[in-house]
């Protein structure tokens, strides 16, 4: 800090900086609200665009599946190996399928394929979008009587909402499969009691919740992916920042989504 | 400002009337006017920033002008709805700076993409071929339709993009800098092929650049955009014969 400057204009600066901030964050989330509305105004129109949707939902799926798998296989290793000497303290290490069944059904697995999904999904969105709007393919798309919008918009959402939440049961299922990897190595636990046991102690209510909040976070990730793309600035660096801003937008996004999809779970629990 | 002269007598098809466009306290265009005939290239020259790319988006309804009429074909297009713009856009052609082509699609689906959005829905794929490989031979580029975009040279680029504007045979092409970044001789051949395309299809074309070659060889008629306003319209001889030094700067 430069020494003559007084202390009190730099806090005013600082506090200047905040607020200009906050404000371009609340514009922000503004434009979103006003572009979710225009992609729910838009998905139930004609045409339907089905092939590109079909396209996008093989590229997703399909270019995720990899990833989410190898990330589910270590989070079910180490929360198994984790949580394993803890539980041998109690003398509960039968527990160990229940304990790791509800909680990645409920919550690690949506959260962690969700995350996942947010920097392969929504960076590839937004960075592709924002190519297509900076180098004019929008544009063309436009001028040649298609409604960029409906093209390109509309599907990637639809896509990565319907297919989030089958990543999501299969990130599952490979998480579950290390952490039986882990038992049956440590515990000698055949694979069809660890699974009895796990599939005993999940209920109804462990699934249905995690698969709407699924439903949600993927609506998320395309959501934001494709409003930071298709409203990209002009040139490579504008891509590179829509790309990186879809990430950490979204990231920040699924934890509100997960806070409130919890909390609501919960008052339907208690009634 | 000059009168214009040697206006080809034939039906106006795209006019614009005092056409206004502002960015915030930027105004860029200030009562923007003009007129193509049937069968007519004009270009429009104008400086980087001086508003050309900016009247062109406002003539296919990219941007929304803040004042003005933009009539095309004797449709008023700041007056139509969407289907209607999308309908007219069938008849207009756009060739994109920078080609636009789509990064994701061979150039066959690059062609098909049009076709299958508009009028030509309930084509056979017979016909489709036909369309596409007919865009591709005129553009000299037959044999390329199963290449990405990526694979290509800027020149062909240009020329992929010139045959997915062809398609749908439109009354009217838009060409924006439709030689910029290109070196001398490709530039020379995207001309030749402009050329004969208005000759083959009767087209009436709108042509931005500031390529004082490409205007020399394919303007019937010019206008300068200068402070957002047609500064000067009549032919290449009587424009570069101007003592005016905002007009002479052009022809330097």
């Amino acid at each position: 800090m430069h020494p003559a400057i007084p202390i009190y204009l730099v806090s005013m600066s600082g506090i200047h900086n905040i607020k200009t901030q906050f404000k371009s964050f609340l514009i922000e989330i503004g434009e979103l609200s006003y572009f979710t509305a225009r992609f729910f105004k838009e998905v139930f129109k004609r045409p339907f665009e089905l092939k590109e949707l079909l396209r996008q939902c093989y590229y997703m799926g399909n270019r995720s599946l990899f990833l989410v798998a190898i990330t589910g296989f270590i989070i079910g290793l180490v929360l198994t190996l984790q949580t394993r000497p803890t539980l041998q303290e109690f003398g509960a290490v039968s527990w160990m399928p229940s304990m790791v069944g509800i909680s990645i059904v409920r919550e690690i697995g949506p959260i962690i394929t969700a995350l996942v999904c947010a920097g392969r999904i929504g960076s590839g969105i937004g960075a592709e979008l924002g190519s297509m709007r900076v180098t004019e393919q929008i544009d063309a798309m436009e001028v040649s009587g298609t409604n960029p919008f409906k093209y390109l918009v509309a599907t990637r959402v639809l896509a990565v909402t319907l297919m989030l939440p089958l990543l999501v049961f299969f990130g599952d299922a490979i998480a579950l499969f290390g952490s039986y990897l882990v038992e049956s190595v440590k515990g000698d636990v055949s694979f069809t009691l660890y699974f009895t046991q796990v599939f005993n102690s999940l209920e109804f209510g462990d699934i249905v919740p995690a698969t709407i909040k699924s439903i949600f976070f993927g609506l998320a990730i395309g959501l934001v992916g494709s409003f930071k793309g298709y409203y990209c600035k002009k040139g490579t660096a504008g891509v590179g920042k829509a790309a990186n801003s879809a990430v950490v937008f979204t990231s920040l996004l699924l934890f509100i989504i997960d806070f409130i999809a919890v909390f609501v779970t919960d008052i339907f629990y208690d009634l | 400002m000059m009168d214009k002269k040697n206006i080809p007598n034939q039906e106006i098809v795209l006019e614009i009337k005092d056409l206004r466009k502002s960015f915030g306290d930027n105004h860029v265009l200030n009562g923007f006017n003009m007129q193509l005939h049937q069968g007519e290239n004009l270009v429009i020259m104008g400086k980087s920033g001086s508003g050309k790319s900016v009247m062109i988006k406002c003539l296919v309804g990219l941007l929304e002008a803040d004042s003005g009429s933009i009539s095309v074909m004797k449709n008023d297009i700041t007056k139509l709805d969407q289907e209607a713009l999308d309908i007219l856009r069938a008849d207009i052609g756009f060739l994109f700076q920078g080609s636009a082509l789509y990064d994701s699609m061979t150039v066959r689906e690059n062609l098909e993409f049009p076709l299958r959005r508009h009028k030509q829905k309930n084509s056979l794929d017979t016909d489709i071929n036909e369309l596409v490989a007919e865009a591709l031979e005129n553009v000299g580029l037959a044999n390329t339709q199963d290449l990405m975009p990526s694979e290509l040279s800027g020149g062909m680029k240009r020329r992929i993009a010139l045959a997915r504007t062809l398609i749908l045979k439109p009354k009217i092409i838009l060409y924006d800098e439709p030689t910029s970044g290109l070196d001398p001789i490709t530039a020379k051949e995207i001309i030749m092929l402009m050329q004969e395309v208005q000759q083959k299809y009767g087209t009436s074309s709108l042509i931005i650049t500031h390529d004082i070659d490409c205007a020399r060889v394919i303007a019937d008629q010019m206008i300068l955009l200068i402070d957002g306003i047609d500064y000067a319209v009549g032919t290449f001889q009587e424009l570069s014969a101007s003592k005016d030094p905002k007009i002479k700067a052009f022809f330097k």
